[in-house]
């Protein structure tokens, strides 16, 4: 199968000046990833705050340029084509992002929200445009009569269904879902899962699913990318990770979700220490300082992505004895 | 203008149907909490009816000079007539009549100002929002050098360069006035560019311009108008200033400044001539500002007592 989304070894760096005299520092925020993503599939970016998942829902939906690697979207260099091209190619990317109250303009009522990307993106008349957002408000489970009312006189839960609503009038084939369901409540957040379920089969969207929060992504991931300080550390089908996490910082991710098993034993790996500043990561394995596993090598050499387990990942500790 | 915000009081309260209160009439509920501000916003409204009626309300044309009459008192002082109700000036001139149509230049100039100086302010301020680095220093550096000299001197140079008379006065105040309406805006404006909803517009495809005046003005509008209101009153007192020192309006225009400034040597033996105009631009001035606080109160919803 080809992939529809083909992100190879992109990287982020962003300086940051430190005052007048300081010289300026310099951010990795992405360091190499690669993955592809296939039309219908669903691929979950999981790592904790500051590990690179919101810079890459930025690279990806166009919102910045990467400073290196390459990603085509349908075989087409999103860096490398001209900008005509490229507004085109930008309808085939959108993006719903976590806080539903953030994202929605509070001046402009869901009809304009709905209808503002076919106005400037596409030539329908002023009544298609109408009911092209009264069908898509229907489709996302809201009352299409609703549409001349103002983002805040509605819940969490709707205005997410808003955000995703206005996300699909372009029809994409990739949408970006920027942790959608973090900020909703327990009992909103399977609605919206179950909606973007839906979504997926009937428009056979491929999501990048961006999360911190294992639960759901068990439940809505084909394929899962861990991230770690703005690198892969371990990259596979979901059932194989869930199954059997192979990095450490993957089993300690994993072993940090609860189960609603009641009395399944499980073994809590406690990880110490924060994530370390990205402007001086450390030498080496950038999971080192925190590693259970850790012994010299990790220190000196970081370790690539190879394949083990069926799925790959980055460690010395379970990389698999010279043959 | 003044009308169209009395107008929707009679539509106060929602609608049965549970639709929410529409924005006017909220606004509204919260303007009326504050009596100083609806008694200004009444008297506001009067000052634009007297400069609007003036041809009908006042008793003779401004610049018509009775020479059998000159600094007649006021009617209730001695020697006072009620043909000049509130006297006359060293050139025979109805005072009364002089103030009525002087509602007319006091108010022209600062709505004029206002005006020209938000709209230029809210170009400027987005373009050095949105534009940032070298055309945001550029506009930014040259708004803290309209404000390193002070507002009056300002004026007086520009209007001495340029020559006295009513253009230039509005055009002097504007450029003193302009750079808090920039800053206004580039503040308001950087702080929304931060929000989701505006790199969600971006992802969407909305360009540059639409991104500014449709997405991101609507949202900055509330301190704005507020700035507005005040600055009104603010340019009104400055070209009132400018008319004082002879650099504003030149006469026979009946603008108020020139009018205290041409009386201030009868102040001691014929002080009417110098007060009724000063006590206008005090009243129009006090009102406008009160309104302003008013609108302020109402539009900011922390300040909004629920």
């Amino acid at each position: 199968m080809s992939a529809l989304l083909e992100v190879t070894d992109v990287r982020q760096e962003y300086s940051v000046k430190r005052g007048f005299f300081g010289k300026p520092a310099t951010v990795k925020a992405l360091n190499g990833i690669t993955f592809e993503l296939a039309a219908g599939r669903t691929l979950a970016i999981v790592g904790e705050s500051g590990s690179g998942k919101s810079t890459l829902a930025r690279l990806v939906t166009m919102i910045e340029e990467p400073t290196a690697g390459s990603i085509r979207l349908n075989g087409a260099d999103i860096g490398a084509v001209g900008s005509e091209r490229r507004r085109s190619l930008r309808g085939d990317v959108q993006i719903v992002f976590q806080n539903p109250f953030g994202s929605l303009n509070p001046r402009q009522t869901i009809r304009d929200a709905l209808e503002e990307p076919l106005k400037v993106n596409t030539a329908l008349s002023a009544s298609e445009r109408r009911e092209a957002g009264r069908a898509m408000m229907a489709r996302v489970g809201l009352r299409p009569e609703h549409d001349t009312r103002y983002p805040h006189m509605f819940s969490g839960g709707q205005r997410q269904r808003i955000a995703i609503a206005r996300a699909l009038m372009l029809r994409p084939k990739v949408l970006v879902l920027d942790e959608p369901v973090s900020a909703l409540d327990v009992s909103i957040r399977a609605q919206v899962l179950n909606l973007l379920a839906e979504l997926q089969q009937e428009f056979n969207l491929a999501y990048l699913f961006i999360s911190h929060d294992l639960s759901v992504v068990r439940h809505i991931a084909d394929e899962i990318m861990v991230i770690y300080l703005g690198s892969a550390v371990e990259t596979g089908p979901a059932k194989t990770i869930f199954a059997n996490p192979q990095h450490p910082y993957t089993r300690a991710l994993l072993s940090a979700t609860p189960v609603a098993e009641p009395g399944a034993k499980k073994e809590r790996i406690i990880l110490r220490g924060e994530l370390p500043s990205p402007f001086d990561p450390p030498k080496g394995c950038a999971f080192n300082p925190r590693c259970p596993l850790v012994f010299d090598r990790c220190r000196v050499e970081t370790p690539r992505l190879m394949t083990a387990e069926h799925r790959e990942v980055a460690c010395f500790a379970v990389e698999p004895p010279p043959a | 203008m003044a009308d169209s915000v009395l107008a929707p009081a009679p539509v106060a309260l929602p609608t049965a149907g549970g639709s929410p209160p529409r924005p006017l009439a909220a606004f509204w509920y919260a303007f009326r909490e504050n009596r100083g501000a609806v008694v200004a916003l009444g008297i506001v409204v009067a000052i634009v009816l007297l400069a609007a009626l003036a041809d009908f309300v006042a008793p003779f044309p401004p610049a018509e000079q009775h020479r059998e009459a000159v600094r007649v008192a006021p009617f209730w002082a001695e020697g006072g007539s009620t043909r000049f109700l509130l006297g006359t000036d060293d050139l025979g001139r109805d005072i009364l009549s002089r103030v009525i149509y002087g509602a007319r230049i006091s108010l022209f100039i600062g709505l004029s100002v206002m005006l020209i100086s938000v709209a230029c302010g809210i170009v400027l301020g987005l373009i050095a929002a949105f534009r940032g680095g070298i055309a945001d220093t550029i506009i930014m550096r040259l708004m803290d050098l309209i404000t390193a000299v002070p507002g009056l001197v300002m004026a007086i140079l520009i209007v001495a360069v340029l020559g006295p008379n009513l253009f230039n006065t509005i055009m002097a105040v504007t450029i003193v006035y302009l750079p808090r309406y920039v800053r206004l805006v580039r503040a308001s404006t950087l702080g929304e560019l931060n929000k989701e909803y505006v790199t969600a517009a971006r992802v969407v495809g909305v360009g540059t311009l639409r991104l500014m005046f449709v997405t991101v003005l609507p949202n900055c509008l509330a301190p704005l108008i507020v700035q507005g209101a005040l600055g009104v009153s603010d340019a009104i007192l400055e070209a009132a200033a400018l008319g004082f020192l002879g650099l504003g309006a030149q006469p026979p225009t009946p603008e108020w400044g020139a009018m205290v400034g041409d009386g201030r040597e009868f102040i001691r033996s014929n002080p009417w001539i110098v007060t009724t105009p000063g006590l206008a631009i005090l009243v129009t001035v006090v009102s406008i500002n009160l309104l302003g606080d008013g609108l302020r109160d109402a539009l900011d919803p922390k300040l909004r007592r629920s």
